[in-house]
């Protein structure tokens, strides 16, 4: 079991995960048009990319706008959430062993501490974040099924990972579980609202070339995000 | 019934049919007829399947359904923070709905997405400032405002108004005569107080092509004296088109693509014919953002630029009071506590968020201006945009929206409202009728012309 699912599942697991999220990515730029979305992209590539670049930027700065400013609870959060889920995945040190073992390559390494303590804020903040979507009236109203499906998509392996790092129970039971839901989330994010993981990019940057050409950029003025 | 006599697909073409459907008092028929109107929901999916790219489907997919949309929304705020007015929710549960079951939505569906599209969002866009994917509804409203047009499901008054750009060309029943007459009407009656002035009519190759409000025409021919007179006044080599001078767009609030492009054609055509240096507009901000900012897509110009460089009125005159070639009196300042109206379509969506307060620092004494919260980019709607203003079907919900403003100008405790915008001046004069807070409301030009330091050669003899 072990042995499929670091195996042959796990690359088909990666290669569909970035195969996909590169063909999303490419597809998003090719159906963008000037004419339908009313922005001359092509006309202004360097105002293009600066309002995009700023429209990233600023989003990604904690309290950095002013919609992240208006909510700070959402903000902590969010951003308490977001910090674990992209950087435990990518610089745990088991993992990139095991990167290293599978594909011969390794990112930066985070200290297992400073790895546990993230991934408790991500939990916690998960936990936070179904609250928030139960208990005010305005999320509640968007809120649908589909909506805990990907938060439970996001957090499972997060929960397995934890119980198979203290070994509760059944260690092997608890690191199969976590592959197994780890796989799952890569084979979700080109398919599924996951695909934020890079379309927040590009529809961010969508929006920033809007304001940097068409909505005031080419005026000087740039946006006060 | 599938299509009434008054309620269908087919656009209004002929100034016939148009008086004909105006007719109909308030649209009484009209909006029977449409409570049996057909969907073509073939033609709807076609549609969404031609001119749905990947922006707005990504927006609808990756909306992560957070809800920090809501408070940037006036009308959620104003609504008792109502979970139905969420931007987020507005969307999704129109165009969302209907590009998720490709179409297939019935009657009572198009008209519930009719009064969300025209009665829950004014397309002013703040939304797409507080959205972290920065998902814009108000361009999403837009979009489903054509498809929502298409099939016949839109206000009495936007079929009125994109009628009419289709038949004169103008928001309203005034042909390219009663223009150049009314304007050159208005400059005699002010001939003998303003000693020269004269409205040049298609003057090729003049420094300042200009172009106005249909409705200046019709209701405030004022207007149209004060920019003839600021204009000479300022030494300018100006001129309007007898042919395309009209610069506001209500196809564009109607969701009407064909007719946007009609209206814009027509004064791109005026630029071509007479080669100004370049163009400006009146104080109209929903008109700025038809001619100036979106009008060049419609007309399918790759660069996204009018023939010529266009202005908004504000922009020409922060620049004459501030090269001297308008002198204000600084005894005549205004005195009093004033706030000004951000217009959405030229401050959110063309960045001219300092241009108006450049003009206040000429003219109001300082210590008087109080700016609104929040203000430039970040303000709200006045209450009426994107046609809300217009629409009698409407007009409690407008007159709730109207709300907002109000209390962003009580909190400013200003007495007087700067309004360089039509559709806020409309909004802003409707809430003191409705409210009566006691405000007084204006444009900028009669304002200037107040402290205007008359140049000598403009003076009667005594």
């Amino acid at each position: 079991m072990y042995e499929l699912l670091t195996g042959i599942i796990f690359y088909i697991s990666i290669g569909v995960c970035v195969v996909g999220m590169i063909i999303r990515t490419a597809l998003y730029f090719r159906g963008l048009a000037w004419n339908l979305d009313r922005v001359a992209y092509k006309a202004f590539p360097k105002q293009g990319f600066q309002g995009a670049v700023r429209s990233i930027y600023k989003w990604l700065l904690p309290f950095g706008t002013h919609g992240w400013r208006k909510q700070p609870f959402m903000t902590v959060i969010f951003f308490s959430f977001h910090l674990g889920a992209v950087l435990v995945p990518l610089c745990l040190l088991a993992h990139n062993i095991f990167l290293e073992e599978k594909l011969g390559f390794h990112l930066i390494t985070m200290p297992n501490l400073l790895a546990d303590f993230l991934s408790w804020v991500a939990v916690i903040s998960a936990v936070f974040i179904v609250l928030r979507r139960i208990a005010l009236p305005e999320v509640r109203i968007l809120t649908t099924w589909y909506d805990y499906l990907i938060i439970a998509i996001s957090v499972a392996p997060f929960i397995t990972g934890l119980l198979a790092r203290y070994e509760v129970g059944d260690y092997s039971f608890w690191l199969i579980a976590h592959i197994v839901s780890g796989e799952i989330l890569l084979l979700a994010i080109p398919f599924t609202k996951l695909s934020h993981v890079f379309l927040f990019f590009a529809s961010r940057a969508q929006l920033g070339m809007d304001y940097g050409i068409k909505r005031g950029g080419l005026k000087g003025t740039k946006m006060a995000w | 019934m599938p299509e009434g006599i008054f309620c269908n697909k087919k656009p209004i073409e002929t100034e016939e049919a148009l008086k004909a459907f105006m007719g109909d008092t308030s649209g009484a028929q009209y909006y029977k007829e449409m409570q049996s109107l057909d969907v073509d929901s073939d033609l709807l999916w076609k549609t969404i399947q031609n001119t749905c790219k990947s922006r707005i489907r990504t927006w609808l997919e990756i909306c992560a359904h957070c809800g920090m949309c809501a408070e940037s929304c006036f009308l959620y705020l104003v609504n008792d923070r109502d979970p139905k007015q969420v931007p987020a929710y507005k969307i999704q549960s129109t165009l969302g709905e209907i590009v998720k079951r490709k179409g297939k939505v019935d009657n009572e569906f198009m008209r519930m997405a009719m009064e969300t599209a025209w009665a829950k969002c004014t397309c002013c866009n703040r939304c797409g400032l507080y959205c972290p994917h920065g998902i814009d509804m108000g361009v999403m409203f837009g979009y489903l405002r054509g498809l929502l047009y298409q099939q016949g499901f839109v206000p009495w008054e936007m079929k009125i108004g994109a009628g009419m750009h289709r038949v004169y060309r103008a928001q309203m029943d005034v042909t390219e005569e009663e223009f150049v007459e009314t304007f050159q009407w208005m400059a005699e009656e002010y001939e003998e107080e303003y000693v020269g002035l004269t409205v040049p009519v298609d003057v090729e190759n003049a420094d300042i092509l200009y172009t106005v409000n249909a409705r200046e025409v019709k209701h405030y021919p004022e207007d149209l004296a004060e920019a003839a007179i600021l204009f000479h006044a300022a030494g300018e080599n100006w001129t309007i088109p007898s042919k395309g001078w009209e610069l506001t767009s209500l196809a564009m609030f109607a969701g009407d693509w064909a007719a946007c492009k009609m209206q814009v054609e027509s004064v791109y055509d005026a630029m071509e014919r007479l080669k100004p240096k370049r163009m400006v507009g009146t104080e109209c901000g929903h008109a700025h953002r038809a001619t100036v900012i979106e009008g060049p897509y419609w007309a399918g110009r790759k660069d996204g630029q009018t023939p010529v460089p266009s202005i908004h009125y504000i922009e020409w005159l922060a620049e004459a009071l501030r090269e001297g070639k308008l002198k204000i009196d600084p005894e005549k300042r205004i005195k009093q506590p004033v706030t000004l109206q951000d217009s959405c379509n030229y401050v959110r969506n063309h960045g001219l968020r300092e241009v108006a307060r450049e003009i206040l620092s000429y003219i109001v004494e300082p210590g008087y201006f109080r700016d609104m919260s929040p203000n430039k980019e970040h303000n709200f709607c006045c209450g009426g945009g994107g046609g809300f203003n217009g629409i009698g079907l409407f007009r409690h919900q407008r007159n709730k929206g109207l709300m907002t403003k109000r209390d962003q100008i009580l909190k400013t405790g200003a007495k007087l409202v700067i309004a360089p915008c039509h559709n806020c001046w409309d909004a802003i004069r409707d809430l003191e009728e409705e409210y009566e807070i006691g405000i007084k409301w204006s444009f900028l030009k009669p304002l200037i012309l107040s402290m205007l330091v008359v140049p000598d050669h403009m003076k009667p003899e005594e």
